[in-house]
């Protein structure tokens, strides 16, 4: 695992919330850092690169831009790479998480509209014929999707 | 719901894999859809406003920063106590996002959904009581369902 030192740090502690949106965003990061733009540029690359930044860019609200839900199925475990497979193939499935319950497999479909979101849970419950169960967004608390990294 | 136009997609698509890493990474996706780098910039800041962006921002994988024990706590919260509920819990500075799903009897009794991430089962366990002493009474059951497996994660995707 990649060790981070406090540049690293702090560009992610600060950053995570809000990029600036300005001409050269990575100037103004360098700026509050104390350290000069090709340094934060090849911070970000390397952070990327290691896979400690998922991505750097937009993160849009749920349901602000076409529709989505969370679904979720009880797969028998003899057939849960099967039937994870024919879900992650889905282009509408960005997420799909293997979890310790029941209902084992939790998954997002999101599509332009709720009419293909609905397609798409009844083809993958005509395929596998194991239940979908719909629990799509009814109201978001949060406000910052930022999170406190714990660096200790 | 928002509606976006033409450009409003075509400026979605060419950053949903991320910013380029370049000093002016507003620039460079203008270009490639062919308007200028102050469009780019008003169109996402518009987007900011109205809600659909949520932030722009180097977005840190858990994962790999070492929080292995990403818990999705669900909770069963009355109807009427809902409200009062998500914003104590969504509060809580360690909780990444806090939502209101459908319950599905009898199988699925939880209303309330919150995501905790941490280095180790204990401090995992930790988070969970601070979240259920947030609800107190509030709370009528609840189950905390690890992931064991990411199969799949991707960005937005629209086409």
């Amino acid at each position: 695992m990649l060790v981070l030192d406090d540049i690293d740090r702090r560009l992610l502690d600060l950053y995570q919330r809000d990029l600036p949106l300005v001409a050269r965003p990575f100037a103004a990061m360098a700026e509050a850092v104390g350290v000069g733009e090709d340094i934060v540029l090849a911070r970000l690359a390397r952070l990327s690169e290691a896979g400690v930044i998922s991505r750097i860019g937009a993160v849009f609200r749920p349901h602000r831009c076409g529709h989505s839900t969370l679904a979720a199925m009880a797969v028998p475990a003899e057939r849960l790479e099967e039937v994870a497979a024919v879900v992650s193939a889905y282009p509408q499935v960005n997420h799909n998480y293997q979890r310790d319950h029941t209902l084992n497999l939790w998954f997002v479909i999101a599509a332009a509209d709720a009419a293909e979101v609905a397609a798409v849970m009844t083809e993958i419950k005509d395929r596998t014929g194991i239940a979908v169960l719909d629990l799509p967004l009814i109201e978001d608390f949060h406000i910052d999707l930022g999170f406190d990294i714990r660096w200790s | 719901m928002i509606d976006f136009d033409a450009v409003d997609r075509a400026l979605i698509v060419a950053t949903q894999e991320g910013l380029p890493l370049v000093p002016q990474p507003y620039a460079a996706v203008a270009e490639a859809i062919g308007i200028s780098a102050a469009e780019a910039m008003a169109r996402l800041r518009r987007m900011q406003d109205s809600g659909a962006i949520r932030r722009i921002a180097a977005v840190p994988n858990h994962y790999a920063l070492g929080y292995r024990f990403n818990g999705m706590t669900c909770w069963d919260v009355a109807d009427g106590d809902i409200a009062a509920a998500g914003t104590a819990v969504a509060a809580l500075p360690f909780v990444s996002h806090c939502y209101q799903r459908p319950r599905h009897l009898p199988d699925w009794p939880y209303s309330l959904f919150a995501m905790i991430h941490a280095k180790d089962a204990e401090s995992a366990e930790g988070l969970v009581a601070e979240v259920a002493a947030a609800l107190g009474d509030l709370s009528r059951g609840h189950v905390v369902l690890f992931s064991t497996r990411i199969l799949k994660k991707t960005g937005l995707r629209l086409s």
